[in-house]
């Protein structure tokens, strides 16, 4: 297969970038889309070019270093699949591909499609965690958990952090990441002496980040990769307007 | 040298209960005195620069990637072992020990394992309490699976993603003190070097992947928390960043090497399907429960569409071979069956390495709605790789290296033969000998950071003073400049070939040699082409760009280039341990059906290389285990 694909190139943080047109030939259907980008990297490199950088790692959807805007949807055409899960047959022999870095002022680039997300990581210091030290905790059975709620932990404890809701949202908003988090904790007894005090500190490092509001789009949901659900959000929400009633009454 | 393992006296399992009793303490207050770099956030790194920031040091910790949470750790699927025996069925400290020590073929320290599975109970305990969402049963208790060399089901998993919900609990413990301002942490850092001065390990010498910085860290200890080396053969399991940097060059800093030859090749991964393959994909050997392992009798057949093969005309291997265990037969014993009939020319697939994995008659026998509630996200990642279905045909199913029990040499308290320096995780040697049984790799990583470098650092801090030397000192900034002679020298080859290429064809080399199985003759070849690759490398490799900037190319070319010295390492280890065991099968030393035959007269002892520096052949020392308790057996599974 050939394609052509055009890509964003941008030396560092302050260079403005622009988009470059490259050709690659000799594409089967089973390589997945970074060994495209490998192999267009390969080219470059024999051609005494620099090649382009991007962020990836484990190569099957878990680590969440993977993130690239293809053709304009974030991770691209497959549903509920990160960029390093795309295979080449997804696409047409002869498509002109766009490939963009995620687009956030919370995440600024780095160099070509590398943008710095350590904005996701100081949202969960700021609260997304259980107070507990090593040592001195309770058997593993002594809180028995109700099958249901420890599902509902596990699906919003998914979440691999990737950053392609910020991407796909036209705020920029990171509701659904953080809403992941608070609602991983906020399902479980764990979580609950923090609960409230968690869903206030996020939200209000969520937005001195720099991230946008929630407006109940939903291209999140569509985005991520692990299909995490925007009920999440709405719970958020509520946990939110309690831990503010909460402190007005104790207030 | 005389590898002092100190294992303290006493009965086995007294041994940890008695060093804490009787261990120095430091004074809550001078505490943070002390300094300790954590280099890698895996588990083993989260969960120790976590804990000894909480227990009042001041913590550095480092990885390559932009964020903790993305270390290769994220990727295990299967589940963490712990002997609480929640089911029932008779699981005990015990026994977890003795499996682990038996699934190690007897090349492992008696005195860790049985330690590690002390401590198995309370990681469980620890991270339920951090919100890690185990799977549970309906009644709210917690659920457990069964997993290969176990009679029991002592497995705890979250979904299919055990690695990364129990990576998340020590991030997050991580970000906890992170937030406290008790860890500084430095993402896109990638540890170039080790700093020795007098015999002691003080620091550690970085480079910034953002903006190639070259700068030192120093401090009292130095933790080495940074993975295992499956990537030295190219196409392993592995993320693709995962790599022997960091614990080769603390080696040619005087650190010993151990047992580097024993390597893990997981039986059911996804084929290679060309040369522009990258990584392999593990899929659970759960599928083995019910798939049927085979390739044509005929090599002729090999082009047919698999269900155009009639059933006398297939081979089923392993069934032929094994006929108790059938198609579950160990790790080893089934992955050196499926090379063999592929070295007979009867491989199926790509270039003809792959054998059939085939649930026809499973279904027919169960239907397909209970197949797929079993297996069915396996099902669908085999078809959003392969493009195949499982259901209609068969699935095409290879070895590939996944995991290496072979590390820097650490004694019972994970201190390394230079003093100051600990390793942790699967960068270690310690407690897997010659392989490792599923579901004990993320136990080691947790027991190691959560439950016994606290202890073991605390002891060593309780007898040194603290003098930490000045990042100025002449030393530091001799390392330094090392570190940047190497940086510009990769720039200025300017050769013909690029780094994958290089990566790609040593990784084969010591795959076809080194991997599955190994002769005298083929680690003798390895030893040999390692060398003339190495020196074609360092005159004809095109890296581009420069140094002081973010530099993809660069980095990676760092790396291959210590695969290539290392890799000549590791197969001088396994041709110099003349017998089989575990993961390390040399075709001279079976027995007559087959099974790996092993030397305990000879090679009771694990061997930790000491580098020579250049070309040199490194030392090979021993450490003898000591078998107090246990009497070792031959492993069968016929
Ligand atoms: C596909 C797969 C599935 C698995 N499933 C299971 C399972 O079900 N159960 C089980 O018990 N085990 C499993 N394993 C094995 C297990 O996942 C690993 O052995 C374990 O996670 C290793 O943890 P670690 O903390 O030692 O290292 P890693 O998680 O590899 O972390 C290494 C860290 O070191 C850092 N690092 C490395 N080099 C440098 C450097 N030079 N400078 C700075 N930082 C550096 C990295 O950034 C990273 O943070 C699996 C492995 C694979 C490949
Ligand atoms: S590289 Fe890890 S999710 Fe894509």
């Amino acid at each position: 297969m050939k394609f052509t694909i055009k890509v964003w190139r941008q030396k560092n943080r302050t260079d403005a970038g622009r988009m470059a047109e490259y050709a690659v030939d000799g594409i089967t259907p089973d390589m997945s889309f970074l060994e495209m980008m490998d192999q267009l990297n390969e080219q470059l490199i024999k051609a005494g070019e620099e090649p382009v950088a991007f962020d990836h790692d484990c190569r099957e959807g878990i680590c969440g270093s993977c993130n690239m805007m293809i053709n304009g949807q974030a991770h691209g055409p497959e549903r509920g699949a990160t960029t390093c899960q795309v295979h080449m047959r997804s696409f047409r022999d002869g498509d002109r591909l766009v490939v963009e870095p995620w687009r956030a002022a919370a995440f600024p680039v780095i160099r070509d499609l590398v943008v710095d997300r350590s904005a996701f990581d100081r949202v969960i210091q700021s609260g997304g965690f259980v107070g507990v030290n090593t040592g001195g905790t309770p058997d593993g059975n002594a809180v028995p958990i109700p099958k249901v709620d420890q599902d509902r932990a596990m699906d919003a404890a998914q979440c691999i952090g990737c950053g392609a809701c910020v991407a796909a949202c036209p705020n920029a908003s990171a509701m659904l990441f953080l809403s992941a988090k608070v609602g991983h904790l906020g399902a479980l007894p764990q979580g609950q002496p923090e609960r409230k005090a968690r869903v206030k500190t996020m939200v209000a490092a969520h937005d001195r980040e720099g991230f946008g509001h929630c407006t109940n789009i939903g291209e999140c949901e569509a985005a991520c990769p692990k299909e995490i659900s925007t009920e999440f959000i709405m719970q958020l929400n509520r946990d939110y307007i309690t831990s503010a009633l909460s402190a007005v009454v104790r207030g | 040298m005389k590898l002092e393992s100190k294992v303290p006296t006493g009965s086995l399992p007294d041994k940890w209960t008695e060093y804490k009793k009787h261990q120095k303490l430091v004074n809550p207050a001078n505490k943070r005195k002390y300094s300790v770099i954590v280099v890698g956030t895996g588990l083993a790194g989260s969960s120790a620069a976590a804990t000894l920031a909480e227990l009042g040091y001041e913590v550095r910790a480092f990885c390559f990637q932009d964020s903790p949470r993305r270390a290769h750790s994220i990727a295990a699927q299967g589940g963490i072992n712990a002997a609480k025996n929640y089911q029932n069925d008779g699981d005990s400290v015990w026994r977890l020990f003795y499996d682990t020590i038996k699934g190690g073929d007897f090349r492992a320290r008696e005195a860790n394992v049985h330690r590690l599975a002390e401590v198995s109970v309370s990681i469980i305990d620890q991270c339920a309490a951090q919100g890690v969402p185990f799977a549970r049963e309906y009644g709210g208790l917690l659920d457990n699976r069964s997993f290969g060399g176990a009679q029991v089901s002592r497995t705890f998993y979250c979904r299919g993603q055990t690695g990364q919900q129990l990576l998340l609990g020590a991030y997050q413990a991580l970000s906890r003190q992170i937030s406290y301002g008790a860890v500084k942490m430095f993402s896109r850092t990638e540890m170039l070097d080790l700093v020795v001065i007098d015999g002691k390990a003080r620091g550690i010498v970085t480079r910034n992947l953002e903006t190639g910085k070259v700068e030192s860290h120093s401090a009292d200890a130095v933790v080495l928390a940074t993975g295992g080396y499956s990537n030295a053969f190219y196409l392993s399991t592995n993320a693709v960043g995962c790599n022997v940097t960091a614990t080769y060059r603390a080696h040619k800093r005087g650190a010993l090497f151990a047992n580097p030859c024993y390597t893990q090749i997981h039986p059911t991964c996804i084929p290679v399907s060309g040369d522009h393959q990258s990584k392999l994909t593990l899929m659970s050997e759960s599928l083995r429960n019910d798939g049927r392992v085979w390739v044509p009798k005929n090599p002729a057949d090999i082009g047919k569409h698999p269900t155009q093969v009639p059933d006398a005309e297939r081979d089923y291997f392993l069934e032929r071979l094994y006929p108790s265990y059938g198609n579950l037969a160990p790790r080893d014993v089934s992955s050196r069956g499926a090379k063999r009939v592929c070295d007979e020319g009867r491989g199926v697939g790509a270039g003809g390495r792959g054998v059939y994995l085939d649930f026809a008659e499973a279904i027919k026998r169960k239907t397909k709605p209970k197949v797929e509630a079993l297996y069915g996200n396996l099902f669908d990642m085999y078809q959003r790789i392969t493009g195949e279905n499982g259901y209609d045909q068969p699935m095409r199913i290879y070895p590939a290296l996944h995991y290496t029990m072979g590390g820097l040499w650490v004694d019972y308290e994970l201190m390394s033969n230079v003093e100051g320096l600990f390793v942790v995780g699967e960068a270690n040697f310690s407690d897997h000998g010659a392989n490792r049984l599923g579901a004990s790799a993320l136990m080691q990583g947790l027991a190691d950071g959560y439950f016994v470098l606290p202890y073991t650092l605390t002891r060593y801090f309780a007898d040194v003073k603290t003098d930490r030397k000045p990042v100025d000192h002449p030393e530091f900034k001799r390392h330094e400049e090392e570190v940047l002679t190497g940086v510009k020298k990769l720039l200025s080859i300017k050769g013909k070939k690029t780094t994958t290429e290089f990566h790609r064809e040593a990784g084969k080399l010591i795959w076809d040699n080194v991997g599955m199985s190994r002769t005298k003759q083929s680690c003798e070849q390895t030893v040999a082409r390692m060398k003339e690759l190495r020196a074609e490398f360092w005159e004809n490799v095109n890296v581009p760009g420069s140094h002081d900037n973010l530099n993809q190319a660069l980095e990676r070319a760092g790396r291959v280039a210590d695969f290539l010295e290392f890799g000549e390492l590791l197969a001088l280890d396994a041709l110099t341990r003349e017998e089989s065991c575990g993961g390390h099968f040399r075709e001279e030393y079976q027995y007559p059906d087959g099974e790996a035959k092993r030397d305990d007269e000879h090679f009771i002892h694990a061997a930790a290389w000491e580098y020579q520096g250049g070309d040199k052949t490194p030392l090979r020392h021993q450490e003898p285990m000591n078998y107090e308790t246990v009497k070792p057996s031959v492993r069968s599974y016929k």
